[in-house]
């Protein structure tokens, strides 16, 4: 569900700008440090009711993840825009490398273990937990998931910045001749992108309580695995990429050998990219000659 | 020399090209026309082994006998085998090589069948050494041809736009082709130009090579054409020579018609 | 001016919500957890410096005669600058050990392996304009490939290192087989897949690898059956040319080994280039479809470069289980990959000698602006100069991010552009 989430950023940029966005899944990696310390500064200002907690930091995380995503795609990106092919690729790396080191420079390279010092919120939703293994923190990722989902499909359908996101997909100058601007569709859509992915690293930080500088990276390639098997451009399909690869993830660990588990992302990755590029949603695409 | 059978190409819902059926002949200038969005490109892409037909074949027969199903073979052994050499409605030239090296990028094969596998070469044995001073002197006679003896050490990308289009025309007969398929050779030629290509053309024909072009610019089709296939809709409605094609009342109505008015 | 003002108070409010709580506030790992310290001063300064960076931006921006500056900033550099500034690189490249300095010796060794690896993989991104992420996987497997011939079959430097190279270049090929029919940014992402497969595998095969201990005790190389050992028997160096035996000899043959595979993989790339192999490579990098209408098959013509590319990788890496006599995965991370492709980027793709300046810069630069600052620190008793040398190596991938992307914005072409054309029409 997670990496659904994240999926759904890559896609989503992906589709309109046809760049892979390396630095989405550092974007990830920075909004959960920013809901940690969003919800470690609202217990030391004593807000421990954990869902009001929870909304305060969702807000900030995304919000400021938000100002991340914008951030990177004005600087290292709308510059190189027509610029010969590899150069936003190249760029995207660089941003990357650079998101990661800013944030272990700025917060240091141990991992940040959560779940101590928010013994209110988080110990109040184990004890609720069923004895099966459905605890409250999975029926909170996968209610927020789709709570977020479906407040993104309406935008995405029903708003007119949807309507210019989707026309900026189908033609980007054509969309620009007819008086939408794209440069700041673009910008909304890396800035929806890094909010959608702020949530999935608030989600990863409540459901895994450990977090460091380099879980983007790893987070990163699972979810444009899922993009890529969902039928990277499609939005459903980024969403059921992502919960393909989490269950097998989930099955190869119980069945085969758990140090192997992200080898089988990878293997997955190349597989779907050689047999079935367009992914199980998407389009086969032809080239133009 | 080159028999197109009830060629179809869908994409998704849309038919591009229709039960397609004509003939270009050896040694004739063949022209495919019709109105923007007929399926002249797509054709074109299909002979030249860039779409693969959903159904239909695409036969050529070399003079000495050889015969080639293009619907089944990769785009670059088109090239490589079957001699088909195009061009391109937005010239792809290599920009940022040199005019002469994109006349010698063109001679691949032959260049590196004589590498012995680019191992002897790189050592600086083998019969290389000849083969490039043969690449290098047919990529002079070409220049000539095309008038462009004094570029050749210069970019491609920063050739007048005509020149880049010559040149074009220059690289695809560099790999000694039994055909040429040019996709709008005209297009965005002055006058002058235009002429100059007509020229070059129908030298080409000279030696011995078939042409096949659509073209939109009808003062060429009409001047330099053996024999014209018009398109409408991706199908066939008219076919003969420019004389006939003229005369077909089908056609004006399809085509000319409309097309006049620009 | 007002309008410059503007925005530069514009950019320092964004960079306050980017930088007010990530670097503002810290996690520290505490007894207790962690415990959130604050850190306003740093913010601050970062805020700041925005703000003047940006203001200063405009300003110079705005400067009279921008156009004519403009105009002559985008000149490529002049080839003439190619005939000097190499043979100096090249003179001074060889009399470097007559320093008879160690430690400089042993920098060079450094970023004469980075030079290589950058002209290795300059074959496949430079030239062919496939990018590599996974790079160093074969300089992995070039290293494994070496110490466990010589652990296992006892197989000395010299034999080993063209089976390195063969080993390397076929995983090249039997990678690059799936996978090069597909587009530019896909290929980055499963070379980028491939290489922390091939990490990943090197840790967990521990029955083969040794997990993350690594293999030791890699014998050192010989000179024509020569050791390098510190007795003084006959089959040694020292002992057969009648000197005192000393471990700078061996890091001095070191160095000139690095520098003698550097300039083969230099002299291959040349020599490719020239050649209609290396000339389909750059068309294809320029335009695949026409390379595809030429009767070029575009898969195999990738499929060389790639495997090229792999073989110098796998060179290298040989040479760098030989040089540290031990090789363990934590060697070829990312991180590696990252700084080749920014050593390649940065000089320039597809010139040699900006990859070769580049790699001096990135790698020599660094590492001497560390030891500089700690005998400063140290000389000066000084816990400042100390701890930024501390802290160097990480703010090093920090530059390198910033540097690939301000290098792409700037100059996207790298720091020596300009191409020599590979046949001249006389």
């Amino acid at each position: 569900m997670i990496y659904g989430l994240i999926a759904v950023g890559y896609t989503m940029v992906y589709g309109i700008v046809g760049m892979i966005n390396f630095a989405h899944g550092d974007i990830f990696m920075v909004g959960s440090f920013l809901s940690l310390i969003a919800l470690l500064s609202l217990a030391s200002l004593g807000i421990t009711a954990v869902p009001l907690a929870l909304a305060l930091t969702l807000l900030f995380a995304a919000g400021l993840a938000a100002l991340y995503g914008w951030t990177v795609e004005r600087v290292a990106y709308r510059p190189l825009r027509g610029s010969f092919r590899l150069a936003p690729l190249i760029s995207a790396i660089g941003m990357s490398i650079v998101l990661q080191n800013f944030v272990q420079v700025g917060q240091g390279a141990r991992v940040k273990p959560m779940n101590a010092l928010l013994p209110g919120g988080v110990e109040l939703m184990n004890d609720e937990g069923f004895a099966v293994q459905l605890s409250w923190m999975q029926i909170a990722i996968v209610a927020t998931t789709l709570i977020v989902l479906a407040a993104f499909t309406w935008l995405v359908t029903k708003t007119p910045l949807g309507r210019s996101m989707r026309a900026c997909e189908q033609d980007l100058k054509m969309a620009g001749l007819l008086g939408i601007d794209t440069d700041r569709t673009i910008s909304l859509t890396f800035v929806i992108g890094a909010a959608l992915a702020a949530v999935a690293g608030l989600l990863f930080l409540l459901y895994y309580g450990v977090i460091d500088f380099f879980i983007g990276f790893l987070a990163g390639v699972k979810a444009f695995t899922a993009a890529v098997l969902g039928g990277i451009g499609s939005l459903p399909g980024a969403v059921l990429g992502g919960l393909l690869i989490g269950l097998i993830e989930v099955f190869w660990s119980a069945y085969f050998s758990v140090e192997y588990k992200d080898v089988a992302a990878f293997a997955i990755l190349i597989l779907v990219l050689i047999f079935r590029p367009s992914g199980i949603m998407g389009r086969a695409e032809v080239e133009k000659v | 020399m080159l028999t197109v059978s009830d060629l179809t190409m869908r994409f998704g819902g849309l038919t591009a090209v229709d039960g397609l059926t004509f003939q270009a002949r050896t040694g004739e200038v063949t022209a495919v026309i019709g109105p923007n969005g007929a399926g002249k490109t797509t054709v074109f892409n299909c002979v030249t082994g860039f779409y693969r037909p959903n159904s239909g074949g695409i036969e050529l027969l070399h003079p000495h006998g050889a015969r080639f199903a293009l619907e089944r073979m990769p785009g670059h052994r088109i090239a490589s085998r079957a001699k088909v050499a195009r061009t391109f409605q937005n010239v792809r030239l290599f920009a940022g090589m040199t005019v002469l090296e994109n006349l010698l990028v063109a001679q691949h094969n032959t260049l590196m069948a004589a590498t012995g596998f680019g191992v002897m070469a790189v050592l600086g044995l083998g019969r290389y050494r000849a083969a490039e001073k043969a690449g290098m002197d047919k990529a002079r006679v070409w220049l000539e041809r095309i008038g462009l003896v004094d570029r050749a050490n210069d970019p491609a990308g920063s050739l007048p736009y005509g020149a880049q289009r010559r040149l074009e025309i220059a690289r695809a007969m560099c790999i000694d082709p039994v055909m040429l398929c040019l996709d709008e050779p005209a297009a965005g030629l002055n006058p002058r130009e235009s002429e100059a290509l007509n020229q070059l053309l129908l030298s080409i024909r000279a030696d011995g090579c078939s042409l096949l072009l659509i073209e939109h610019d009808m003062a060429v089709v009409m001047r330099i054409s053996d024999h014209i296939v018009v398109l409408d809709h991706g199908k066939k409605i008219s076919d003969g020579t420019p004389a006939e094609v003229r005369a077909d009342p089908v056609v004006i109505a399809a085509y000319l018609g409309e097309g006049d008015d620009e | 001016m007002k309008s410059a003002l503007r925005d530069a108070c514009l950019s320092a409010a964004i960079a306050l919500g980017l930088f007010a709580p990530m670097v503002g506030l810290v996690l520290d790992n505490g007894d207790q957890g962690l415990v959130l310290r604050g850190r306003p001063i740093a913010a601050a300064v970062l805020v700041a410096l925005v703000f003047v960076g940006r203001f200063g931006m405009h300003l110079w921006a705005d400067r009279p005669g921008k156009e004519a500056r403009a105009i002559r900033a985008s000149r490529v550099v002049p080839a003439g600058v190619n005939k000097f500034v190499a043979p100096i690189l090249l003179g001074a490249a060889i009399m470097l050990p007559l320093t008879g300095s160690r430690y400089y010796v042993d920098l060079g060794t450094l970023v004469l392996t980075y030079v290589m690896l950058g002209w290795g993989l300059n074959i496949v991104v430079g030239l062919a304009g496939l990018l590599d992420l996974g790079y160093v996987a074969f300089y992995a497997v070039g290293a494994y490939a070496y110490a466990l011939l010589a652990e296992t079959f006892g197989l000395g430097f010299w034999t080993c290192l063209p089976l390195a190279g063969i080993l390397a270049a076929f995983w090249g090929v039997l990678l690059g087989f799936p996978v090069l029919r597909l587009r530019g940014d896909y290929l980055a992402i499963v070379t980028l897949a491939f290489g922390e497969i091939i990490r990943v595998l090197l840790i967990n095969w521990v029955s083969l690898t040794h997990g993350p201990n690594g293999i030791g005790d890699i014998p050192r190389p010989t000179l024509f059956g020569l050791r390098f050992g510190m007795d003084d028997g006959d089959d040694t160096f020292a002992g057969f040319f009648g000197i005192e035996p000393q471990t700078v000899h061996r890091v001095i043959f070191l160095y000139y080994l690095i520098f003698a595979l550097a300039l083969l993989t230099n002299w291959v790339t040349l020599r490719l280039r020239r050649l209609p192999l290396g000339r389909a490579w750059e068309a294809l990098r320029e335009d695949e479809i026409a390379c595809r209408s030429l009767g070029i098959n575009v898969t195999n013509t990738k499929l060389t470069a790639f495997a090229t590319g792999a073989l110098f990788g796998g060179l290298a890496g040989a040479f760098f289980a030989t040089r540290q006599a031990f090789v363990s995965p934590e060697s070829f991370t990312f991180i590696e990959s990252a700084t080749v492709l920014a050593i390649v980027v940065l000089g320039g793709l597809g010139s040699q000698l900006g990859v070769a300046l580049a790699a001096l810069v990135m790698v020599g630069g660094l590492e001497m602006l560390r030891d500089l600052l700690s005998t400063i620190g140290e000389q000066m008793g000084s816990a400042l100069f100390s701890g930024l040398a501390g802290d160097l190596p990480t703010y090093r991938m920090l530059i390198f991010g910033l540097a690939l992307v301000v290098m792409m914005v700037l100059r996207p072409r790298g720091l020596v552009s300009g191409r020599t054309a590979t046949a001249v029409l006389r």
